[in-house]
């Protein structure tokens, strides 16, 4: 199996769809020639040509509103967000238009909406956000994040061929990080159903996105004090896995939820809830977040470090509900 | 309602006390406060009151024993045994919902695995159970398995039974054994930080074991050996001026305080006064922040016998000479008599020590931890000293500081010492 880059598993993707289904195409700003800000499309207006590989205007609400016209025409547009931050520029036809469609009339939105989110990269406070919560919260999405390369694939795949909307999640520190083997040739990685990464005895971590990396990492610390993780990804966070997740807490006892994402309102808090909902008589220790703080991004590398989740954040927390 | 009366936390860095003596056998009435067991600790032997009034139901540890901190020591009844009975339908409804929400778990023994307990006892125990520190996987396990939760050893903070705790005590309970309380497992064994390298001897020796309390001093005198970089300095300080005030005024003070004027509040006055100055005495080190403290909480270190005791003299900042004199005098002959409150060996912001009443010239103390200096006071003796260039007779001291240099630099060191030699040497504050 040839080893691909978490950035190229997503272009293999997108390239096989175009090339099964001739009513996928992309559109956005500079992923025409200039192959996308992180080059995600390179080659691809030259293989498929300016009708389906469209440069778009600076603007991205003209962006999803052309993919949502488009997709109630009976196509299946891939639109590129250069950076998510920008999202919120299109987030009218976003929670207004392709979210509410199907419920109104019956219709069926399939766009893939995607891009760069995340931080560890010094992007600063535009362009290293991770807003997932913000679409995680409104009905009709599906929101995807994935961790790894094969995982790209198969769920950039997925999402295409979802008769729904849903808003992928790429990491843009894992992009060329990411390296591993992936498979040629068509396969998926369904929606709505998480990866159990490490398995493990005493403390459930459950996370996704670049934090599965970390999470893992300090799953390997951990283990020479003798705390065994198990590191739950949940790859989809609209619908996510309860089901995976309730069995890794009822498995464990003990649960840390985990993500980049800033603390009020992510989706630890809503893990928190359903686990308390329904595990409750699981519940050895308290349920744990560690996310970033109540802050944007900073710009600083050193404020960069202290925003993010870390290794030692994690095996600080995890010492601490081991020893409740 | 039945209560569980635990080992206290005898000062915030004690983690485990010793049982001297029940003072109560079980089925003994006893009243709320009335003196239930003596222990001893590293900080103060103390008596403990009984947290309620009624039967002491259960000793579960006995004299002699060793717990952490937390650990249920023993059951005192409230209602007594009548009263337990008719509380019987009321504990036995409670878990039915439960049954309704939680599917029986194929693990439930049957029944015959249970010898059947006194109803009352029974619920007694249960009851109990409640009111230990626990969570709700591990009561959820309790009631399907049948477990009086107040038999097992908590191992979490605070001695809270974990998840691993209640699985291990099921492990080792038999069948023919079940409802009676295992054999409670020792303490872990901690590495005593005291032992040093084992050097083989080969002549005869005797072996003592330390008491509870030197094992805990020898705990932290090393654990303050790791936490701090102790840097000592040492001054001399003409207390010519304080004798004579002390002669001078000793049988006005007694006559009209009732107190002995001793040497200890002129230090502890004049250290307060030099605290004030430098703030940075009056504080501790939490991981990278230097926390300062409002309050001086002065720490008087009095040689007992059996160790060392540091009673505190609280808002010793707001305190005149006569107050000063009033608590040293209180609270060392308090500690002397092993009647010291736990409250007041705790919060100590700055510790005074006095080597010199046993004739030593200095000193190299060990800080107090959490704190970040101590100040220690040689012996005062007439020695010649040259003075206008001229050798004069005067009473001198060495006064000595050791200090956390983590946060305090040599030069600031100095220059509260020389603030304090400077409220010392010409001494100006009338004592009455």
């Amino acid at each position: 199996m040839p080893q691909l880059t978490y950035l190229e598993a997503i272009r293999q993707g997108i390239w096989e769809e175009m090339e099964r289904d001739a009513s996928v195409f992309l559109l956005g700003e500079d992923i025409g020639p200039y192959g996308g800000a992180f080059k995600v499309t390179a080659g691809m207006v030259e293989k498929f040509g300016e009708e389906r590989v469209i440069d778009t205007p600076i603007s991205e609400a003209a962006i999803v509103g052309a993919a949502v016209g488009a997709a109630l025409m009976g196509m299946r547009p891939v639109a590129e967000m250069q950076f998510m931050d920008f999202i919120s520029c299109g987030f009218d036809q976003i929670v207004n238009m392709a979210a509410k469609i199907h419920y109104r009339w019956g219709a069926a939105v399939p766009i893939v909406i995607r891009g760069p989110s995340g931080a560890g990269v010094h992007g600063g406070p535009f362009h290293s956000q991770s807003n997932e919560m913000w679409f995680a919260h409104v009905p009709g999405l599906k929101v995807v994040a994935p961790s790894t390369a094969y995982d790209a694939k198969g769920l950039i795949k997925a999402s295409i061929r979802d008769n729904n909307p849903v808003i992928f999640y790429e990491h843009k520190y894992l992009y060329r990080r990411v390296k591993e083997a992936v498979p040629d040739g068509d396969y998926v990685v369904p929606l709505g159903k998480a990866a159990v990464r490490r398995e493990g005895s005493d403390i459930a971590v459950i996370t996704y996105g670049a934090m599965v990396w970390t999470a893992l990492e300090a799953a390997e610390v951990l283990e020479r004090d003798g705390i065994s993780l198990e590191v739950v990804d949940l790859r989809t966070l609209l619908p996510y896995d309860e089901q995976c997740v309730l069995t890794s807490v009822r498995k464990c006892s003990k649960v840390i939820l985990l993500h980049e994402d800033t603390r009020i309102g992510g989706l630890a808090g809503e893990l928190a809830a359903v686990i308390a909902e329904k595990a409750f008589e699981d519940l050895d220790g308290p349920i744990v977040r560690v996310t970033a703080p109540d802050t944007p991004v900073p710009f600083s590398p050193p404020l960069e470090e202290y925003f993010l989740p870390n290794v030692q954040k994690i095996a600080d927390a995890a010492r601490q509900l081991a020893a409740y | 309602m039945p209560t569980n009366v635990v080992m206290p936390q005898m000062g915030e860095s004690v983690a485990e006390g010793t049982i001297i003596k029940w003072l109560k056998k079980p089925g003994d009435h006893v009243e709320r406060d009335e003196p239930l067991f003596e222990i001893t600790t590293d900080k103060v032997d103390a008596e403990i009151p009984s947290p309620a009034a009624g039967i002491l139901a259960k000793i579960l540890a006995s004299e002699n024993e060793t717990v952490a901190v937390n650990t249920v020591v023993a059951i005192i009844d409230g209602q007594g045994v009548a009263e337990a009975t008719k509380s019987v339908p009321e504990v036995a409804e409670a878990p039915a919902p439960e049954v309704e929400l939680v599917p029986p778990a194929p693990s439930i023994p049957p029944p015959a695995m249970t010898p059947p307990a006194a109803p009352a006892a029974a619920a007694a125990a249960v009851r109990a159970g409640e009111k230990l520190r626990s969570s709700p996987l591990v009561r959820r396990i309790a009631r399907e398995h049948n477990v009086d939760l107040s038999l097992i050893r908590g191992t979490g903070l605070g001695g809270r039974i974990s998840k691993k705790d209640i699985l291990k005590f099921l492990e080792g309970r038999t069948p023919a054994m079940a409802g009676i309380p295992a054999v409670k497992p020792a303490l872990p064994q901690k590495p005593s930080p005291a032992s040093g390298p084992t050097i083989a001897f080969t002549g005869p020796t005797q072996v003592a074991a330390m008491t509870p309390q030197r094992r805990l001093i020898a705990e932290h005198m090393i654990a303050s050996k790791k936490t701090s970089a102790h840097v000592t300095t040492v001054f001399e300080v003409d207390m010519t001026s304080v004798v004579q005030t002390r002669e001078r005024m000793a049988d006005e003070f007694e006559r009209s305080q009732g107190l002995k004027l001793t040497y200890t509040p002129f230090i502890a006055r004049a250290a307060v006064e030099a605290i004030k100055q430098f703030p940075i005495f009056n504080s501790s080190v939490e991981e990278t922040n230097i926390i300062y403290k409002q309050a001086i909480n002065l720490g008087i270190a009095v040689a007992l016998e059996t160790g060392l005791i540091v009673p505190v003299i609280k808002n010793a900042g707001d305190k005149n000479f006569v107050e000063m004199a009033r608590a040293v005098q209180d609270l060392a002959g308090r500690a002397r008599s092993k009647h010291l409150n736990v409250d007041e060996v705790q919060e100590g912001t700055f510790t005074i020590t006095n080597p010199g009443i046993f004739g030593s010239l200095f000193g190299t103390p060990i800080i107090n931890q959490p704190q970040v200096a101590i100040l220690g006071v040689g012996v005062i003796e007439k020695r010649p000293v040259v003075r206008d260039d001229a050798i004069a007779i005067r009473s001198m001291a060495y006064l000595m500081l050791t200090f956390d240099h983590r946060i305090i630099d040599g030069a600031v060191a100095d220059q509260f010492m020389a603030y304090l030699k400077n409220v010392l040497e010409p001494w100006q504050e009338p004592v009455l």
